[in-house]
């Protein structure tokens, strides 16, 4: 009870806070349709050199994140009056028709001021304006919306224009050359690839015979953490719970949780395991896009051939790039895994779509991990 | 060190075709066709049919299709064609996760990655589909042509498969197939049934792959398969250098191969014409054949032995004259000499060890009939006492029965 009425207090307190600012028209959960843009949702918008998010609209993170090419990722939920989600212990949180989740991919713009050039920089710090996206500091490229509609999740791509004042639906994707430019002036030149509505679901088809699509990010396992609300840190689980948005939540001990895939304190083995679920689960699990391959890369998935160790490669073709196996014990440079995630060639890289560059922390970390890895390859004939 | 470097010398090979220089100039026409044939996939609806006109047309992202009951139809596999040579977003040329789909009468040329991939589906036809790359057969070509994959009830029929740096059609993880009247040359493999119940492979012509026709069992999948009938194709002159990269399950086919049984169980050869495959027309052989193997790669359960096998009423001609791979060269010399050549079938000799000694259940045997002779190589003792005693091998077994596609496909 507490909780539902510090929700519907907190959009006035917002107003109040506001003051002089003209308020967002209320988010708007549209049942059906493709709106043609952002905007006709209210969920985010720029204003005022902000990209504000809307009264109960609630920033949420991942203990670890997808690469995508060094994008930052500012995420949301939104959920209408009164509804709420329940808890689920390993797959998505069980979202009510209404739930608009919504992710605005965007890079800290790099010092020399050309738009086209962004930032190669993992440090989220500079970002921010209270709780929206500083837009003299940052570069917007697309908002992704998944709608939770009565029959199942819709999927909506907006790319945002060069004013940065607005975003339009994309259905059919989008590539834009830009420049990363690192710390010491370093650049690449890539194109940053907006999705296709068929690629959506690549990624987001969690199983292949019923082909639902669902939210990949708001697990408990990946949402279990603590987020800077401005007001304080709080655990996001238990601030869902205090916004009325979830219930169910156990003992926060009862709860999984990933590692960050960068904590140095958290041991090799769960920040490997922790980044392979967050970058190529969604595929490699048993039910996936991937399944064919017998390859999974959950949580759960046991430490033997269903991970890849010693598995032949299934349907790899020149993807194996002359490697033997899918994860070699303690030999990263004979595992199949390290060379696609090396690559950046459509066929050969992996994840096979969602990025035009190479992590290179990532592949440090997992080259980590296989050299810790015990046992070895040995033919039987 | 020899494999680290090739390994090296692979690595270095696939790093120079780069996406980004790979990709040519798409025009106005081109963009406009591109978008209008996505947006036409994400919006059909069961019953739909997309006609795709006549024309060369250049697209840059891969396609994919999630709707049940479409029909992509071109204008004819020479008329219409879609080219992904500047393919920035992939892998596919175009990805199917749908039931009753059909594709007709188009070529699909020069993906990064497979040409054709129905991941999951019921009722599938293709028909009168070309996939090719264009640039000759090599090793960074994408690795399958026409690719069902956990399908059941499918159809591949009039179809051409060319240049796959694995397989020309590659059937895997299905059931109740039949691949006929299909031309595959210039591929690793022509046509390649893997891990699939209740397949049958007929009329089809298979020349200029490395392997023509293969019948695979591999570990750690979502299911084994058993139960393929080969019969009344034409398997001629597999002798095409093996492209593949190491470590995809085609790279252990000698070339020069005409049928190859691997591991499968419940096999039937017949009345096909098999020839000039100068390896060896028929080989039948196990996974541990392929240098895979390891203990901690392969599921406990797995059967690597193939076991109920039928060569019978082939018509064959020709071949293991001269045979890949320095093992089965110097096999072939020891045994036929210098100008010699190995009989019709070659078997690698891997038996199921819990029969040693012992006679295998009678439906397990491999039976070889109306053959020029069989070649035991002896892979388990390191090709050291090979033979050629026809005994073993004189058997009957139970035919199967054929595949019927219920339902039938509309085409």
């Amino acid at each position: 009870m507490p909780a539902k009425f510090f929700r519907h207090l907190l959009p006035a307190a917002l107003l109040l806070l506001a003051g002089c600012h003209r308020a967002m028209p209320a988010v708007a959960f549209h049942a059906d349709g493709r709106p043609p843009m952002l905007s006709d949702w209210h969920v985010v918008e720029a204003r005022d050199g902000k990209l504000e998010l809307n009264a109960g609209v609630v920033p949420y993170s991942l203990n670890s994140h997808l690469f995508t090419d060094y994008v930052h990722k500012l995420r949301t939920i939104w959920m209408p009056k009164g509804e709420s989600a329940k808890y689920t212990a390993h797959g998505p949180l069980d979202f009510p028709v209404g739930t608009i989740i919504s992710k605005t991919f965007y890079y800290p713009r790099a010092a020399d001021g050309k738009f086209s050039d962004v930032a190669r920089t993992l440090d989220y710090a500079g970002d921010f304006a209270g709780q929206g996206l500083d837009l003299a500091s940052v570069h917007m490229v697309e908002t992704r919306l998944l709608v939770r509609r009565k029959d199942g999740w819709a999927p909506f791509t907006y790319v945002w224009n060069e004013a940065q004042t607005e975003a339009s639906l994309a259905r059919t994707g989008d590539v834009q050359a830009l420049t990363l430019v690192d710390a010491q002036g370093g650049r690449e030149d890539f194109n940053y690839v907006v999705p296709d509505e068929g690629q959506c679901v690549t990624c987001h088809e969690a199983d292949m015979l019923s082909r639902h699509i669902q939210p990949i990010g708001p697990k408990a396992r990946h949402l279990n953490r603590d987020y800077d609300y401005g007001r304080g840190r709080q655990n996001q689980l238990e601030h869902l719970v205090a916004m009325g948005y979830l219930m169910g939540l156990p003992a926060l001990g009862d709860v999984p949780r990933d590692a960050n895939w960068r904590d140095p304190s958290a041991s090799l083995d769960a920040r490997a395991r922790a980044y392979l679920d967050i970058n190529c689960a969604m595929c490699h699990n048993p039910n996936g896009v991937a399944s064919v391959t017998g390859f999974s890369l959950g949580p759960d998935t046991p430490e033997d051939h269903r991970l890849g160790l010693c598995k032949s490669p299934e349907a790899a073709g020149p993807a194996t790039g002359g490697r033997l196996f899918d994860i070699v014990p303690g030999k990263p440079d004979e595992s199949i895994l390290m060379y696609r995630m090396a690559s950046t060639r459509p066929g050969v890289m992996m994840p096979e779509i969602g990025r035009s560059t190479v992590d290179r922390e990532g592949e440090a970390l997992i080259r980590a991990w296989i050299l810790s890895l015990q046992g070895n390859c040995d033919i039987v004939h | 060190m020899r494999k680290t470097l090739i390994a090296v010398a692979f690595a270095a090979v696939l790093a120079g075709c780069n996406s980004q220089q790979a990709s040519a100039p798409q025009n106005q026409t081109d963009a406009g066709f591109e978008s209008k044939l996505q947006e036409q996939l994400l919006d059909a609806k069961p019953g739909s049919v997309i006609e795709i006109p006549a024309g060369h047309f250049h697209l840059k992202r891969g396609l994919s299709l999630r709707t049940d009951g479409v029909t992509i139809k071109g204008a004819g596999m020479d008329q219409t064609v879609l080219s992904f040579k500047g393919q920035v977003v992939g892998p596919e040329g175009l990805l199917v996760n749908a039931n009753d789909f059909t594709i007709e009468n188009l070529t699909i040329e020069d993906t990064k990655g497979d040409a054709l991939k129905i991941n999951h589906g019921r009722n599938i036809t293709i028909h009168g589909v070309r996939t090719q790359w264009t640039d000759g057969s090599k090793t960074s070509n994408g690795p399958y042509g026409i690719y069902p994959v956990k399908t059941q009830n499918t159809l591949i029929e009039d179809s051409e498969a060319i240049g796959a740096s694995d397989s020309g059609i590659y059937v895997g993880q299905s059931t109740n197939v039949i691949v006929r009247n299909n031309k595959v040359h210039g591929n690793v493999a022509g046509i390649e049934i893997e891990n699939t119940v209740d397949a049958d492979v007929y009329g089809n012509s298979a020349t200029d792959n490395s392997g023509g026709i293969l019948i695979f069992n591999m570990p750690d999948l979502l299911m084994d398969g058993h139960s393929t009938r080969v019969f009344k194709n034409t398997v001629t002159a597999n002798n095409h250098d093996n492209f593949a990269a190491n470590g995809s399950a085609v790279a252990s086919v000698p070339a020069g191969s005409g049928i190859v049984v691997n591991s499968n169980p419940k096999v039937e050869i017949f009345d096909n014409d098999i020839a000039d495959n100068k390896t060896a027309n028929i080989i039948i052989s196990s996974f541990y054949s392929t240098n895979y193997s390891s203990r901690l790669g392969v599921e406990p359960n797995y059967d690597p032995y193939p076991k109920g096998i039928f060569v019978y009423g082939n018509r064959l001609k020709g071949g293991g004259d001269s045979p890949s791979g320095l093992e089965f060269k110097a096999l072939k010399t020891a045994l036929f000499g210098l100008n010699g050549h190995f009989p019709d079938v070659l078997w690698d000799g891997y038996s199921d060890p819990k029969f040693k000694g012992k006679e295998l259940p009678p439906g397990d045997r491999i039976c070889i009939q109306d053959v020029s002779g069989v070649v035991n190589a002896d892979g388990p003792d390191g090709y050291k006492h090979p033979d050629t005693d026809m005994k073993p091998f004189q058997c009957t077994l139970p035919k199967l029965p054929p595949v019927v596609l219920n339902p039938e496909p509309k085409v």
